[in-house]
Formats: structure tokens, sequence, C-alpha cells
């Protein structure tokens, strides 16, 4: 999620690359988080090969400002 | 759950963020060295115009004739090698830094930085070469200067975010020597050279020093 906010989207690749996981770890939280329509799939074929891209939906911006507020707010208060 | 979790999940955030979107391997190295070439070439340049001067006054005497012509394109040459110089200086110390910090050089980031740079940058020199074609040639200087900042600026978003300053500052710059054409290369020399020199020194001492 970190990810999709700050970019309009990521593609499987760029993901798996920066996140340093598996094929399998990646897809599996992929699913889970479309599942809950924080992010969107979208695949095509680039030529032959196919090609599958993702971005952050509305709901997922929020939920994931919330998730940020959340943390500062736990940190704040055990300081 | 303790709080240095809830601050690591937070750096982590934090740092895929930025590891996603900025190019965080520009060297400030080759932000000195580019101010350095940049005198250099302004020195040579600074030559090239005494010639005119020197035709100006000299009339029938001497044998040897410059054209103005000829002094224009050489200082277009000695502007080019300064930008190749300085480009290729650049692309030489990131990629040793983006090694050291195991990151690859041209990746997605490294893309997006190039492309928001050159498109102000572009611009601005093709402008300049317009403003050469109708004579204005003492604009140009301050053109390059104001493009080149705008170019800073924009891509300060992608990469480093102190870039944004020396934008500004060559920007300004810029604005200010449109006041006093005829200096055109005294303000090429302080905002190319040494603008240059001061924000590659501050960014290598301030980032890579640090780490070592």
């Amino acid at each position: 999620m970190s990810i999709l906010m700050v970019n309009e989207f990521a593609d499987f690749n760029m993901l798996k690359e920066l996140l340093s996981i598996t094929d399998g770890n990646l897809a599996s939280h992929a699913k889970a988080l479309e599942k809950v329509a924080y992010i969107k799939v979208e695949k095509q074929f680039i030529g032959r090969k196919p090609n599958t891209r993702y971005s952050a939906t509305s709901l997922g911006r929020l939920e994931f400002k919330k998730h940020i507020e959340a943390l500062e707010q736990l940190i704040k208060s055990s300081e | 759950m303790v709080t240095s979790d809830y601050l690591n999940d937070i750096k982590e955030i934090k740092h895929l963020m930025n590891k996603s979107s900025r190019f965080i391997s520009l060297s400030g190295l080759s932000g000195i060295m580019a101010g350095m070439y940049a005198l250099i070439g302004a020195w040579f340049a600074q030559r090239e115009l005494q010639k005119v001067y020197q035709l100006q006054s000299s009339n029938y005497e001497s044998g040897h004739y410059t054209s103005s012509a000829d002094v224009t394109i050489n200082l277009l040459i000695i502007a080019a090698i300064v930008v190749v110089l300085a480009i290729v200086t650049g692309i030489i110390l990131t990629q040793r830094k983006a090694r050291k910090n195991g990151e690859k050089m041209l990746d997605t980031s490294a893309i997006k930085l190039l492309i928001n740079f050159l498109i102000p940058l572009a611009t601005g020199g093709i402008f300049a070469l317009i403003i050469l074609q109708k004579g204005l040639v003492g604009l140009i200087a301050p053109i390059t200067l104001i493009f080149y900042g705008l170019a800073c600026v924009n891509a300060s978003k992608f990469t480093l975010g102190h870039v944004k300053y020396l934008g500004f500052a060559t920007i300004i710059l810029g604005l200010i020597a449109t006041q006093y054409v005829g200096y055109g290369l005294y303000f090429w020399a302080v905002g190319f050279g040494i603008f240059h020199i001061i924000y590659g020194g501050l960014m290598y001492f301030l980032m890579e020093r640090t780490s070592k």
C-alpha cells in the first residue's frame, strides 16, 4: 500500500523487486487487498507478455491514511 | 506491542515510499564537478568573447579575422562540452553511489526523474536557441538559468528534495540577470558554476560523508 500511495500504479514485477518477496507471497497479499477493494487490478498484454498493474483505490487511500494516523497516535500515547 | 514496532512500521512505510518514487542515489559530488566544468567553460567562453572585442578595436591591424558567427559557434561548442562532461561525470558518480547502496541505477524512479528534469530543460534549450535566432543574445543566459532552475524544481519531487532550493536560486539569479544584459557570462558562471559547487558540496558532506 505504501508504494501505491505515492505511485499512480505499480506493476507486479516492480512491487516484487521493491518488497523483495516471492511471487506467491505478493500474489496472495495482493488478492487480499483486492478483496477488500483497497487496490484495483488491471491485467493487460504488453505485446505478447501478460502484465498486471496495481493501483490504490480511494477507499484504499483513505484506509491507509487512517492506518498511519492510528500508528502515530499509538506512538504519541506511549511516550 | 512496543512503540519501537510502530516506529519501525512508519519507517518502513516511508522507506518504501521513497524507494519507489525518489531516486536517492544522486551524488552530490557530481554537482561539484558540474560546477567546476561550468567555471572552466566560462573561462574559455570569456576568452572567446575577448576575441570579439579585440576584433572590434583592432580594425585592419591584425590579419586574423574572427567573425561573430565563429564566436557564437565556439561558445555553443564550449557550452555543449561542459554539459556533456557534467552529464557523463554525473552518471559515473551516481552509478558508483547506486552500487554502494545496492540499488540498480536505471530503475523506475531514475527514469521518472530524468523525464521530469528533461522536459523543462529541453523546452528551455529550444527556447534559448529560438532567442538566439531572433538575435536577443542578451537574454540567452538568463533564460537558460531560469529554465534550468524550473527543471530542478520539477525534478526535486523525484529525488532528494533539496534540489528544489538549487532550482529556486537559479531561477531568481536568472530573473535578476535579465536586468544586467551584457553580464550574462558572469551570471552563468555564478549560477552553473558556484551554485553547483556549493550545492554539491553541501549535499556531499551532509549525506554521503555521514554514511561512511
